[in-house]
């Protein structure tokens, strides 16, 4: 049995009163794409922070590659390997696009220039960008200096992806990727997905599109009302049945099989 | 939480008619600081053509003087606008270090160097204070500036006993004064400092680590800290490096006036984010240049030397710099505003 990348037990987390996280167990293996269902309000936002690192969770351990871990900051979880797509994408609208995707990682200038003038390596970076995203096959990028804020909710939405996809070194967690696409973009977004698993990434992808999950999953976690309620596969179940799962219709038996919890 | 699809795609954006009206809109959204250059360039034109005296070596080189404090103050005020934040404290912190400066120097018998860097010193946590009240306390920088604002004037005061203190040309604290002559156009080392510190924040805004992050955490804060930026520490450093400025435009200062005056500068506060929001840096945080503030600094003492030489009444030179005021928020308002 593979050792999985990402692990974590017992997540809790409160807001005051509300509770946001009950307890949750996930587990992420390499390679393999995890989708992350539930309704408003089930947690899937509060469970992708804790494991990114924007929010620390109460109480819960989390480990990767089977070790203790625990992250203050974002930037502790990406130095560790998980990237990030949050669903606000997470972009300064009037930096252009590679300063959009080398944010908070800027390369300086070799010699002098770089270590005593902390000069940036603006070229260098400007080519990187362009690579990355000719690599990702993201045609509607065309000017790589052009500000983010000028590009549609679709590109902003490719830029985001792609700085998660040029630094993800373990784990790239994806909040509603397709949310804000068209039918083509979304095609592009799922056949990136589809890429980034077969180079051996591990990916956390939450969405509420039913068919795009069971297109690209290969196994869906579901959150109910702040706790994980049954991890599934699209050959065991069928969307109906992850939905009837998700609102609480039915519940996930230890077999598999869904019972009506109405009588 | 589904989001409507959006119609927008890359062909119907590129599809878009370029409008007179669209083109100019990407150009100022490229540079900022253009539309007040044109200003700077047409007052001036208008202004020599209502008196020859005004492209006079030696009249061009007093508007440079006489904006070399504001403008030097400005360099600050912008790094602190470019966060979203604003600094009304900038010129009471200025009065209190050339004070200390000067004060030690003639009541205390302190060597110049270690004046200047006492109040230095001063300037540098004067910012200090005010960064940490905004990033630890989490007020808003307008009310955090306007209490220090109180602050620092009543300590200025205090500390001077009403005394006004002067010192001797060329020593050491008034060296910024000393003026270097080309033909009849006078530079003072002090106009010299003040531009060599846009030369400077110019290339760390745009060609350093620092300088990104502090566009970014001004733009837009939560997604630079998602991002990975530490927004409180570049908040911080904002303030802090502003208070350096500050302790450099306090040194121009004593140069100018040859010593300390705790009545000197008093409407600096204001003229420094007038300089800055007339050179197109938006109050909103995250856009401008701060090449702007210089040209910003420039206008205003233009308007002021250029109708003062034309016998125009001083007061509408003050109503002149007003409506410069408006119609720069009011373009940056529609430079801003981007159809997605």
């Amino acid at each position: 049995m593979t050792q999985p990348v990402l692990e974590a037990q017992g997540l809790v987390k409160t807001f005051g009163p509300v509770v946001g996280l009950a307890g949750v167990d996930i587990q992420l293996y390499p390679g393999e794409v995890l989708a992350v269902i539930g309704d408003n309000g089930a947690g899937k936002s509060t469970l992708i922070k804790c494991l990114s690192g924007a929010m620390v969770p109460d109480s819960g351990t989390m480990k990767i590659d089977g070790q203790v871990v625990s992250f203050s900051s974002t930037q502790g979880a990406r130095e560790a390997g998980i990237e990030t797509v949050y669903q606000t994408l997470a972009v300064a609208p009037a930096l252009d696009i590679a300063s959009n995707l080398f944010l908070a990682r800027e390369r300086r200038r070799k010699g002098l220039l770089g270590s005593v003038l902390r000069m940036l390596d603006t070229p260098g970076m400007k080519r990187d960008a362009k690579q990355h995203i000719d690599d990702l096959g993201i045609s509607t990028l065309q000017n790589i200096s052009q500000s983010v804020e000028t590009l549609s909710g679709g590109q902003r939405q490719a830029v985001a992806v792609a700085r998660a996809a040029a630094f993800g070194g373990k784990v790239v967690i994806l909040d509603e990727p397709t949310a804000a696409l068209g039918v083509r973009e979304t095609g592009q977004v799922l056949r990136l997905i589809r890429d980034l698993r077969d180079r051996g990434l591990a990916i956390i992808l939450i969405s509420h599109n039913m068919p795009n999950v069971f297109e690209v999953a290969d196994r869906i976690h579901i959150q109910r009302l702040g706790r994980g309620v049954g991890v599934i596969t699209p050959q065991s179940h069928t969307p109906a049945q992850a939905v009837a799962i998700m609102t609480g219709a039915v519940t996930l038996q230890e077999s598999g099989d869904v019972a009506s919890t109405r009588e | 939480m589904t989001r409507v699809a959006e119609p927008d795609t890359a062909e119907e954006v590129l599809g878009q008619k370029k409008t007179v009206g669209r083109q100019v809109h990407a150009v100022l959204h490229r540079m900022p600081a253009l539309s007040p250059l044109i200003v700077l360039v047409a007052a001036g034109v208008v202004f020599g053509l209502m008196n020859s005296r005004f492209f006079l070596p030696g009249n061009l080189s007093i508007i440079l003087q006489q904006a070399s404090i504001v403008g030097a103050l400005a360099v600050g005020q912008t790094l602190v606008i470019l966060t979203a934040g604003i600094d009304l404290s900038i010129g009471a912190v200025m009065v209190l270090s050339s004070l200390v400066m000067a004060k030690l120097v003639k009541d205390g018998s302190v060597p110049g160097p270690v004046a200047l860097l006492i109040g230095f010193a001063v300037a540098v946590l004067a910012g200090a204070l005010n960064g940490f009240l905004v990033t630890r306390i989490k007020l808003p920088p307008f009310i955090v500036t306007l209490g220090t604002l109180s602050i620092f004037t009543a300590g200025t005061l205090i500390y001077a006993q009403g005394q006004t203190i002067s010192l001797p040309a060329n020593t050491f604290l008034t060296w910024t004064g000393s003026t270097i002559s080309i033909g009849s156009f006078n530079l003072t080392v002090g106009v010299i400092m003040m531009l060599v510190l846009y030369a400077v924040f110019a290339y760390a805004l745009r060609q350093t680590a620092w300088g990104k992050h502090l566009y970014a955490t001004g733009d837009d804060p939560e997604a630079s800290s998602l991002a990975g930026i530490r927004t409180n520490r570049v908040l911080l450093s904002a303030y802090v490096v502003a208070g350096a400025v500050i302790g450099i435009g306090a040194w121009i200062l004593v140069g100018r006036i040859n010593g300390a005056d705790p009545n000197a500068g008093v409407n600096a506060n204001l003229e420094s984010i007038t300089a800055v929001v007339i050179g197109g840096t938006s109050l909103f945080g995250g856009r401008g240049a701060v090449v702007g503030s210089l040209i910003g600094a420039l206008i205003v003492q233009v308007f002021d030397n250029g109708l003062a030489l034309a016998g125009v009444d001083p007061n509408y030179q003050v109503l002149a710099v007003g409506v410069l005021v408006l119609l720069a928020v009011g373009a940056d308002q529609w430079i801003r505003s981007v159809k997605s």
